[in-house]
């Protein structure tokens, strides 16, 4: 009995008339938890009822606490018939559950119907006594903090960052039980929100479990999706990375630093970039031919790129990626499963982490990116309780990824992601993230005394030091081209690096990042069953191939060498594949700068032709020219004899060659490198190539004064001012059915993608000068002729004028600090990669394909990442306090702040007369901002409040009347936002950072004039102090006066 | 390729205001877009006509939604659908019940009925305000009407209480639902001269001094209708032109008042007599109804000069006197009451 969970029910407002003869309501409250149920009395006559109850008290396990939703349920008496139900509140106790988070939930509630949304609200208190239970195998993880932040939150230091924790449950979806037939579909609606809620609160009990075994004591990073698999079920999942954290005692001290946006800059140690090259690790399309028949779970694996690069180097002469492409690596990922001799990989089954963004020096090396994808063939999930299927099918992924990564030379996998697209009954399953040599000492238990003593002599890697490859320069994985790093001329990079990280905030940047996007689709048969995956998974290799084309034509136009933030998804649809991806490119100083791109023609004989191929060279060169000079990047010239050879043979260039063309041979190049560079050979074969060379070229640059990048925070700019607004924006169009030919489909997706961001800097142009960060794209199909583009982002305000001198100082700082010391630590993974493949002397790039993924490979990679850490043990530090050190060096004034809220807009003028201040001018409703962001800009977060993990239906059967399929989803989106608002505020905060829309599933039928949304949000609650206020009054509890501020919109009426 | 579904929502709701300002003008979105485009935007942008079409009809479905809160502004400030900055709620809630002068003339006074509401597509053709424009202003002077109506306490205070408009917006409202109330004739050829501003100001005067509620302070919830009493009283203002003593009193009380202080003083001093006839003549028939509603028409009559002293207890408080064009358009703010 360790719980007891209290509940009163204050007032409600605004409610809806239920009576027509009155223009009334009887309104009254039925409070549900678990299997109780309490009732108000009955309000008469009014539609702002008093209720002012008496404590509701439940008496409950904290499994239960856990697990259920309070549920409160507005309903309106009636005498004669039965009780109209006005619509309910599902309130989410689990913040109430740990020490440090939120006491109390009060405020005002929207009242939400899945038929009539939004209908007044309601004003609720509640409270927990918790008592506390040391029972060693209990069920219930109470105490065990969620943080959707990818990265330690502010005001928190980890002690350990102990990694992977996941699990998924499974139930059968109530839209397809049979009842479904006979009830209403409020009732099936309310069925599907009560089971999902249920179902997460199981699920973050599980890992709260998981978590608390590994000693952690918070899940940071936590993302869980639901899979709505149709007949065979509902499957909700999540992943995180446990850590143990400890709450920074005096958040006065140390947090300003800690929160300004230019430190978050600096806050994420980590990218290792990859260089490029494609594997491709093609698990078994053999398995498609045998097990898929026999057996229910239908699976076929898809080949894997790992995108560490492949532009230059000798993939022509290889044959190209395109044949490494193909290459299948036969190996089952399963057979990996055995256990690897390395010490950490004991330890933790799979070395992910789902963090973006790092403690210093945590992050050493990066290998590259490495993705999975696998189509499966969705059946029934007979029996909920051992969802055993899907386990299996993500374990086998994630062992796929697992061993991507070490043959790039790394340990670990950063960034990690995971995602599904379901389509009837096939589903891919894809999983992403970053090859990573991390630095051990953060992944050991007790380690921290000794870190914190020796600190001070810790030596960061330096700046470039996450560049540097982790694997064997005389056996690398994949053609790629080495030179020694720009930076530091020690070690070797690659010539593009990409990742699904930030960048790293001691990362040396030249100029300003942009969102780099490669869009496709691809049309496909309609087929049923084991045939359309079949196709898919046919499919999916080119598809890949050919994003991956696009980003790095794309890269090499903008003048950039390095993705961040790469994030590539994969849709399917009755009829047609899309892939996304989206990344922000940036110029990173330790790597060459990158070649340019040529056009080859085919028929060189043709003068005319050579003449369009030329005047289209031209056009590609002033483009990159004019990038160059919008992104202001202009790197230092660094004349070669410093360098020193850059490696293997020096290569003037490189051809990249288009799937579809295959004949190489008759190739003609022209000869327009640039200097000794080496430049991109795009060969204009056919028109779809020429297709393409257009595309790149239609990509238009946001007007001046916007920036765009899918990371945190932009590149380059780190002088935010404090005005932020978060947005989403929802476009579907219908394709015309006639004639669909690939190309056709990747116009109207690109002029999709590029109208959508026109229409958002159109939007946001009174914001100007200003960044779309974090611009999050999701491609769904919902029906044949349909796409649909969901995009959150959030347009961050920045100071143009303000000089970014801080940043300098403090890089520049930290930069000699690193340099001075970097070399021990770089030591290690350097030494890592030669002892691990000793054996291969230079295998051209597909013989190592084979050798890394065969059987015989995997010793030797297991090799490599079997070094003893605990020779590292001794050189442990905390990080924490080399971000105390950094923290001090920036200057917390630089940031400008300029309160939005209060900025009065002048009133009336032309028609208007002349008038006084109007009487509304204070809002009784307290503004809660949202962000995507982990961070405030010009703010600093105090404290962290919980998880909100939301999800809503809404249907409609009238919809002409609510505005057609647009009124009806902004109705439906600002309703959650609403109610997402409302949350936070009850919990006593005033933001919600790290908010991600994480399904946005909308079906329309408008002959029947219906339509449904289901929309699944999260984030995290936070209590944030602006930093003027702070210096105001720096006496001030900053607490206390957040708290304060917030809670005055809900205490009047 | 079409465009199914377009939204953008933001967590913060955007008002543009040039975009508020054609919607409530009533432009439909082509129009509006015809405006944009004209007006320069794309340019300054580098944007193309779709995007505006977009943004426009974004920005419109925003404003409609809003709509349904504006028809009782406190729900506005209360609600947690949208989240608007206090200054721009205090902007969309102004701008809403914001009239045009045009329109008012040709509503003023006349009953805010049905009928009314008929010929609104005349009067959409007579002023130039689009029909969609003209139903907004006269739904809401009908809609403060129908909520102040049975309310005790200052209209002007009632109005500003439940519509949250600046003090000058609510006085003009305070006016408009008076004339309503009353019926004032004031589409006569004879007044056309007279603007929105002139009967606000004497519409306030009326308010202050001949209604019920201005008479006795105890019955302070009728300050829409006019005092039956005190108008039967104003007969007795015969003795002021019938007694040549009376007459002469009153004379040089007013032009002590006045003196110094208009500008057509001399004039008034020469013609007082023909004045104060005229003005007394129209005091003492306002015993019924149809007279009352004509006292513009009326008052005007004798020479284009108004009544200066509605009241005789009003009398040393200076006035404007004859003809109003010079009347400012603001007006001193409103004694509390």
């Amino acid at each position: 009995m360790p719980g007891k969970l209290k509940v009163k029910i204050v007032a409600g407002r605004h409610l809806p008339v239920m009576d027509r003869a009155s223009d009334l309501t009887d309104a009254f409250v039925e409070v549900k938890f678990g299997n109780t149920t309490f009732k108000t009395d009955v309000y008469l006559k009014s539609l702002n009822p008093q209720w002012n109850s008496e404590w509701f008290k439940f008496e409950v396990d904290d499994e239960d606490l856990q697990d259920e939703p309070l549920q409160i349920t507005v309903l309106d008496h009636d005498t004669y018939s039965a009780n109209d139900a006005i619509g309910k509140v599902y309130i989410d106790i689990d913040p109430l559950l740990y020490s440090e988070a939120a006491t109390v939930i009060s405020g005002w509630f929207p009242i939400y119907d899945t038929i009539h949304g939004i209908r007044g609200e309601i004003n609720v208190v509640v409270k927990v006594d918790l008592f506390n239970d040391l029972n060693r195998f209990r069920q219930s993880s109470c105490g065990v903090k969620f943080f959707c932040t990818t990265s330690i939150p502010k005001c928190y230091r980890a002690v350990i960052i102990h990694g992977f924790v996941e699990e998924l449950v499974v139930n059968e979806d109530p839209e397809y039980q049979w009842i479904d037939r006979i009830r209403t579909p409020r009732a099936s609606n309310e069925a599907r929100q009560r089971l999902i809620s249920l179902m997460s609160g199981e699920l973050q009990r599980k890992i709260g479990l998981k978590v608390l075994e590994m000693r952690g004591n918070a899940v940071v990073g936590y993302l869980q999706c639901f899979d709505l698999e149709g007949e065979s079920g509902l499957v909700v999942r999540a992943i995180g990375t446990a850590c143990t954290l400890d709450k920074l005692s005096s958040p006065a001290a140390f947090l300003p630093a800690c929160n300004s946006p230019s430190k978050e800059m600096k806050e994420s140690p980590l990218v290792h970039p990859p260089s490029h090259g494609c594997r491709s690790t093609h698990n078994s399309p053999i398995h498609t031919a045998t097990g898929s028949r026999l057996t229910q779970n239908f699976s076929v694996s898809v080949p894997t790129l790992i995108y560490t690069g492949m532009g230059s180097g000798s993939a022509g002469k290889e044959g190209g990626p395109f044949k490494a492409l193909l290459r299948q690596q036969t190996q089952s990922a399963l057979e990996q499963r055995g256990g690897s001799p390395h010490r950490f990989c004991r330890r933790r089954e799979f070395p992910f982490f789902t963090l973006t963004a790092f403690p210093p020096g945590f992050l050493v090396h990066v290998g590259g990116v490495v993705s999975a994808r696998s189509v499966k063939l969705l059946d029934r999930i007979h029996n909920p309780d051992e969802p055993e299927t899907r386990d299996a099918w993500w374990a086998e992924i994630r062992q796929e990824i697992k061993s991507h990564a070490k043959a790039l030379g790394c340990h670990a996998v950063v960034g990690y992601s995971e995602s599904t697209s379901i389509c009837e009954e096939v589903c891919i399953l894809s999983a992403s993230g970053t090859a990573a040599v991390l630095n051990p000492r953060f992944l050991q238990d007790g380690t921290v005394e000794g870190c914190l003593e020796q600190r001070l002599e810790e030596n960061l890697p330096t700046r470039c030091g996450f560049c540097h490859i982790p694997y064997d320069e005389l056996n690398m994985p994949f053609p790629a081209h080495l030179t020694y790093c720009y930076n530091c001329r020690k070690q070797k990079v690659p010539d593009v690096l990409f990742t699904t990280i930030d960048l790293p905030t001691d990362a040396t940047v030249i100029g300003k990042g942009c969102l780099i996007q490669a869009r496709l689709c691809r049309l496909k048969k309609k087929a049923q069953a084991e045939a359309n995956a079949t196709a898919i998974s046919n499919l999916l290799p080119f598809m890949e191939y050919e994003v991956h084309t696009q980003l790095m034509n794309k890269l090499k136009l903008k003048g950039m060498n390095a993705l961040f933030g790469l994030r590539i998804q994969i849709t399917v649809g009755e009829n047609m594949l899309m892939g996304l991806a989206s990344a922000t490119g940036v110029y990173l100083a330790a790597l060459p700068t990158p070649g340019g791109i040529q056009i080859a023609g085919k028929t060189p004989n043709d003068g005319s032709y050579e003449q369009h191929i030329s005047h289209m060279q031209k056009k590609i060169n002033d483009t990159i020219a004019k990038n160059k000079e919008l992104y202001e990047i202009n790197p230092p010239e660094i004349s070669e004899e410093i360098i020193g050879s850059p490696i293997p043979e020096p290569r003037q260039r490189s051809r990249l060659l288009r799937s579809q063309s295959e004949s190489s041979d008759e190739v003609t190049e022209l000869d327009l490198s640039h200097g000794k560079k080496d430049a991109f050979v795009l060969e204009i074969d056919d028109t779809d190539a020429m297709e393409d060379v257009h595309s790149l070229l239609t990509d238009v640059p946001p007007p001046s004064g916007f920036y765009s990048c899918n990371t945190e925070i932009m590149p380059g700019i780190n002088n935010w001012t404090s005005e932020i607004q978060m947005f989403t924006s929802v476009r579907v169009i219908r394709l015309s059915s006639l004639n669909l030919t690939n190309q056709a489909l990747n116009k109207n997706f690109n002029d999709l993608c590029e109208n959508l961001l026109k229409s958002l800097y159109f939007k946001l142009r009174s914001m100007i000068p200003c960044c779309l960060c974090h611009v999050n794209f999701t491609v769904s199909l919902p029906e044949d002729e349909l796409i649909q583009v969901t995009v959150t982002a959030v347009a961050i305000t920045f100071d143009k004028n303000q000089a970014l001198q801080t940043t300098k100082t403090h890089v520049e700082k930290s930069l000699q600090r690193a340099s001075t010391d970097n070399e021990e630590l770089l030591q290690f993974p350097l030494e890592l990669c030669s002892d691990s493949l000793p054996s291969h002397p230079l295998p051209p790039a597909k013989e190592h394909l084979e050798s890394a993924s065969s059987n015989s490979g995997i010793p030797a990679a297991q090799r490599a990442t079997s070094v003893d850490y605990s020779s590292f043990a001794d050189r442990c530090s905390s990080w924490i306090e080399l971000i105390k050190l950094k923290a001090q060096t920036i200057r917390r004034g630089s940031i400008k702040t300029t309160v939005t809220v209060e900025k009065a807009s002048p009133v009336g003028d032309g028609n208007f007369r002349n008038r006084s201040a109007p009487p509304c001018a204070n809002s009784t409703v307290g503004v809660v901002k949202m962000t995507p962001l982990s961070f405030i800009p010009g703010a600093k977060i105090t404290k962290y409040l919980g998880i909100i993990n939301m999800f809503f239906i809404r249907e409609t059967t009238s919809l002409r009347e609510e505005g057609g399929v647009s009124g009806f989803l902004h109705a439906f989106i600002a309703e959650v936002f609403a109610m997402v608002r409302a949350h936070v505020a009850a919990l006593g905060g005033n933001a919600v950072v790290s908010y991600i829309m994480k399904q946005c599933v909308f079906m329309e039928n408008p002959n029947k004039n219906q339509a449904q949304c289901l929309i699944n949000v999260s984030g995290d609650a936070v209590v944030f102090v602006r930093e003027s206020d702070l210096e105001v009054v720096s006496t001030q509890q900053p607490t206390a006066n957040c708290q304060s501020s917030c809670t005055e919109g809900e205490v009047t009426t | 390729m079409t465009s199914e579904l377009d939204i953008f929502v933001g967590n913060t709701t955007l008002i543009d205001e040039d975009m508020y300002r054609l919607w409530l003008d009533g432009y439909l979105v082509t129009n509006a877009v015809a405006l944009r485009v004209r007006s320069g935007i794309l340019e300054q942008m580098g944007s193309t006509a779709a995007v505006l079409q977009s943004d426009t009809m974004d920005r419109y479905r925003t404003f409609h939604m809003l709509e349904r809160l504006l028809h009782a502004p406190p729900k506005l400030l209360h609600q947690l659908i949208f989240q608007i900055l206090p200054s721009r709620q205090a902007l969309l809630i102004e701008r809403y019940y914001a009239f045009d002068e045009a329109f008012v003339r040709e509503v003023l006074g006349k009953k805010l009925s049905k009928g009314t509401k008929k010929d609104l597509d005349d009067i959409s053709t007579i002023t130039g305000i689009t029909l969609k424009s003209c139903r907004r202003q006269f739904d809401n002077f009908k809609r403060v009407f129908k909520v102040v109506e049975e309310m005790r306490g200052s209209l002007v205070d009632n109005i500003q209480q439940h519509f949250l408009l600046s003090d000058q917006l609510a006085r003009d409202y305070a006016a408009i639902v008076f004339f309503a109330n009353n019926r004032f004739e004031t589409g006569k050829k004879k007044l056309q001269y007279l603007s929105f501003g002139d009967f606000a100001f004497s519409a306030e005067l009326m308010i202050q001094n001949w209604t019920l509620g201005a008479v006795d302070s105890q019955m302070d919830d009728m300050h829409m209708d006019l005092d039956k009493e005190f108008l039967q009283d104003l007969k007795e203002l015969k003795l002021l032109v019938a007694d040549k003593d009376l007459l002469d009193l009153h004379k040089s009380l007013v032009c002590t008042a006045l003196w110094g202080k208009l500008g057509v003083f001399s004039e008034m001093k020469a013609n007082f007599k023909n004045l104060s006839r005229g003005l007394v003549n129209v005091a003492t028939k306002l015993t019924h109804n149809k007279d009352v509603r004509d006292l513009f028409r009326r008052a005007v009559l004798p020479k284009s000069v108004f009544s200066v002293c509605p009241l005789p207890r009003w009398l040393p408080t200076p006035g404007p006197l004859g003809p109003l064009h010079g009347h400012p358009p603001w007006l001193p703010p409103a004694p509390l009451s």
